[in-house]
């Protein structure tokens, strides 16, 4: 069984707002084809003010698809519709307290209704622009489709790259097999017939960068370093995180890891992400450390 | 309120006589069989005895064909892996697309691997067309692999007749038979079945144990090797409680064959036509008048698995569903899906499987409480209008996929 928190039983067993809505002017049919689940759901929208006044539901679905559509009703009550077009699938996760990994698609199933009610109620067109795959990760809800989207667009090699551009694998690693696997298939479309080389394995240690044309300065490293955190800044900001620079002492390049960076078990794997990056930018061997690890003050 | 167990297919308790016969082999028959002083020879001795038990529910000839492993999976890696290997000079593998996952994964794998595999489709009722099957026969398959019952559908395949086709073209022939041992008569001697696996805990024995029968003069090669046991077929040392468990159970499966065909099977039949009667846009998948006697899988349309088993969980009744959601899986059953059920009904099959252990009481109640939950979960289906499915469901309804 899954471990479904006692707010997702409870929607389950006690579904708000559900079966038809008379006087709705706003509905989003959706479906999610990872699951087969679908859901209608119906919005009653105030004309002058946008702000919806009643919200209903119709699930096909499982435990968390019937809560999460429960969920939303409730969360979008009272919202005008741009307030409600900012309920992300993980604010809809979070009022439930959260959901299993691979049940994350029934929030995501919820957030697309309502942008397809809404758009509905606007006379516009609604289409996703999503693709749900097999879910690879099960640590952090990755499924097949993100994973292969990632490694064509950044043109990723390792099982460790993956990691640091998508989570995926940077967990219990157990999924590691089915990364390799995606890797190989890209990397042999990307080869074109005839040059297919197997992926490699995760490298034990760093390649030795290459010695760097001049020496830089300490203003032209810390610019170099800056650089690289404002390029890793929006994907941790895209799982409410973020670094900051705190102090580079010779080698050693502190960081402030924020928000929901500090203490995520995935801590290592994005210093160490971070650490790659740095090696690559400044053409040298440096460690990156959090600020946690900084000497104390002589 | 007492729970009811109808997910018998997954797993079986543990018959109290068979725990009974495992205990002494934890503390006070502890030896290993292997060795020469008296701590072991006890073992041997209990392990002899097993093996004879397990040969008497078969139908083997000979009792050095029973192999012990450590369960259904293992037996059916064994089997596979070892036909390919014995005969190198064959790269071909025959089964089905409604095999359990320890056969269909790893036929994907060898697959990866560069062999051939010939997955046989089934009709709408589960069925397998023999005509297909006999024109896929020829001399560069290693191995034919079928299922002796579907562990969804309760399904049976005509395995005997299908292994002497596959003998008369000098093909081995395995059978994953852990649905049905201990549930239908089997007679190996009289077959041309080269080999068969078996997993102890679906017949009220032991998690953890299982067996891969062997013909006599089956070409073979192990999937283990180390030591002597099972005549250095499959090395490791001897589960000794567990194989005493399996054999004691293999004893009760034989004294309550005809209880299994009579009673549970007249139970399984109450309870099917108890549902059937009272809701309608339902219906039995597989083939329900060649079917394991146990197993009853009812296809609920419009309505998802995992939420009936929910809200029967609630009521203390456990089954299982063949939805995509109860297996974190992309798709619904693949079983189903062999068969052509829609999507809308396949989502909402929901499998009974009994055991000797159930009581009329006990169907009584779940006839009882299986209605009103359907009627709940329709309520807030979309496909559901107050009167009955939808004039048109599918046009009724129809989301915009992602």
């Amino acid at each position: 069984m899954w471990e479904y928190s006692d707010k997702v039983r409870e929607h389950f067993f006690n579904p708000r707002n559900s079966g038809p809505l008379e006087e709705a002017n706003g509905i989003g049919d959706v479906g999610s084809i990872q699951c087969g689940d679908a859901l209608r759901l119906m919005l009653k929208v105030e004309p002058e003010t946008e702000i919806i006044l009643d919200a209903h539901f119709q699930t096909f679905g499982c435990g968390s698809a019937i809560a999460s559509s429960s969920a939303l009703t409730e969360m979008v009550k009272g919202k005008t519709l741009d307030e409600a077009l900012q309920v992300s699938n993980q604010d809809i996760a979070d009022f439930l307290d959260g959901l299993p990994p691979e049940k994350m698609h029934c929030s995501v199933m919820g957030r697309e209704a309502l942008q397809a009610a809404i758009a509905n109620y606007r006379g516009e067109e609604w289409s996703d622009d999503h693709e749900e795959g097999a879910l690879i990760c099960k640590c952090f809800a990755i499924d097949a489709v993100m994973i292969e989207d990632v490694v064509k667009a950044n043109n990723l090699n390792t099982v460790e790259e993956v990691t640091f551009y998508t989570k995926a694998g940077g967990g219990c690693a157990a999924c590691h097999e089915g990364i390799e696997e995606i890797l190989a298939k890209v990397m042999a479309d990307r080869a074109g017939p005839g040059e297919v080389s197997p992926p490699p394995a995760c490298p034990a240690t760093p390649e030795a960068p290459k010695p760097p044309s001049k020496k830089l300065s300490i203003v032209e490293k810390i610019k170099l370093i800056e650089e690289v955190l404002t390029s890793v800044r929006p994907m941790l900001q895209r799982d409410h995180g973020d670094v900051e620079l705190a102090d580079v002492q010779g080698k050693k390049i502190y960081v402030h890891l924020k928000g929901a960076c500090s203490g995520c078990m995935m801590e290592a794997a994005t210093l160490g992400g971070i650490q790659q990056k740095m090696i690559e930018a400044l053409g040298e061997l440096v460690q990156v450390l959090p600020s946690s690890h900084m000497p104390a003050e002589a | 309120m007492e729970p009811i167990y109808l997910d018998n297919n997954a797993t079986t308790r543990c018959d109290p006589a068979v725990v009974e016969a495992m205990l002494p082999f934890f503390t006070e028959h502890f030896g290993n069989a292997s060795s020469i002083h008296a701590f072991g020879s006890e073992v041997g001795k209990a392990l002899k005895k097993a093996r004879s038990q397990v040969q008497a529910l078969l139908g083997a000839e000979h009792d050095s064909e029973i192999i012990f492993t450590s369960c259904g999976t293992e037996s059916d890696s064994t089997a596979i892996l070892s036909a390919l290997k014995a005969q190198p000079e064959r790269n071909t593998v025959i089964t089905t697309n409604v095999e359990h996952p320890a056969i269909l994964t790893l036929c994907e794998w060898l697959e990866k691997e560069g062999y051939i595999v010939h997955k046989l489709k089934v009709d709408k009722k589960g069925r397998i067309d023999m005509d297909e099957y006999k024109s896929l026969l020829h001399d560069r398959v290693a191995v034919v692999s079928v299922m002796w019952a579907n562990n969804e559908t309760g399904t049976i395949f005509p395995v005997e007749e299908m292994a002497a086709l596959a003998s008369a073209k000098g093909i081995m022939f395995h059978t994953d038979a852990v649905q049905a041992v201990g549930k239908i008569p089997i007679d190996l001697k009289n077959t041309k079945i080269d080999m068969l696996s078996l997993s102890g805990h679906k017949l009220h024995a032991p998690k953890g144990i299982g067996v891969l029968y062997l013909r006599r003069g089956c070409r073979f090669r192990p999937l283990l090797r180390g030591g002597h046991q099972e005549r250095g077929r499959r090395a490791g040392t001897e589960n000794s409680a567990s194989i005493v468990g399996l054999g004691m159970a293999c004893e009760l499966a034989m004294n309550k064959m005809e209880l299994e065909n009579t009673e549970v099977k007249r139970l399984r039949d109450k309870l099917e036509q108890g549902i059937l009667s009272q809701i309608t846009h339902c219906f039995p998948t597989g083939d329900v008048s060649n079917r394991l006697p146990n197993t009853s899988n009812i296809a609920f349309e419009y309505i998802e698995g995992e939420a009936i088993l929910l809200l029967l969980n609630k009521m203390g009744i456990a089954a299982s569903s063949g939805s995509a959601c109860t297996s974190g899986s992309l798709e619904p059953s693949h079983v189903m899906r062999a068969m052509g059920i829609p999507y809308t009904a396949a989502h909402g099959t929901i499998r009974f499987s009994l055991s000797v252990y159930n009581t009329e009481a006990e169907v009584d109640r779940v006839i009882e409480a299986v209605p009103p939950i359907v009627a709940q979960l329709r309520k807030l289906s979309p496909y559901w209008t107050d009167k009955g499915p939808a004039a048109n469901p599918e046009a009724a309804f129809a989301p915009t996929y992602a």
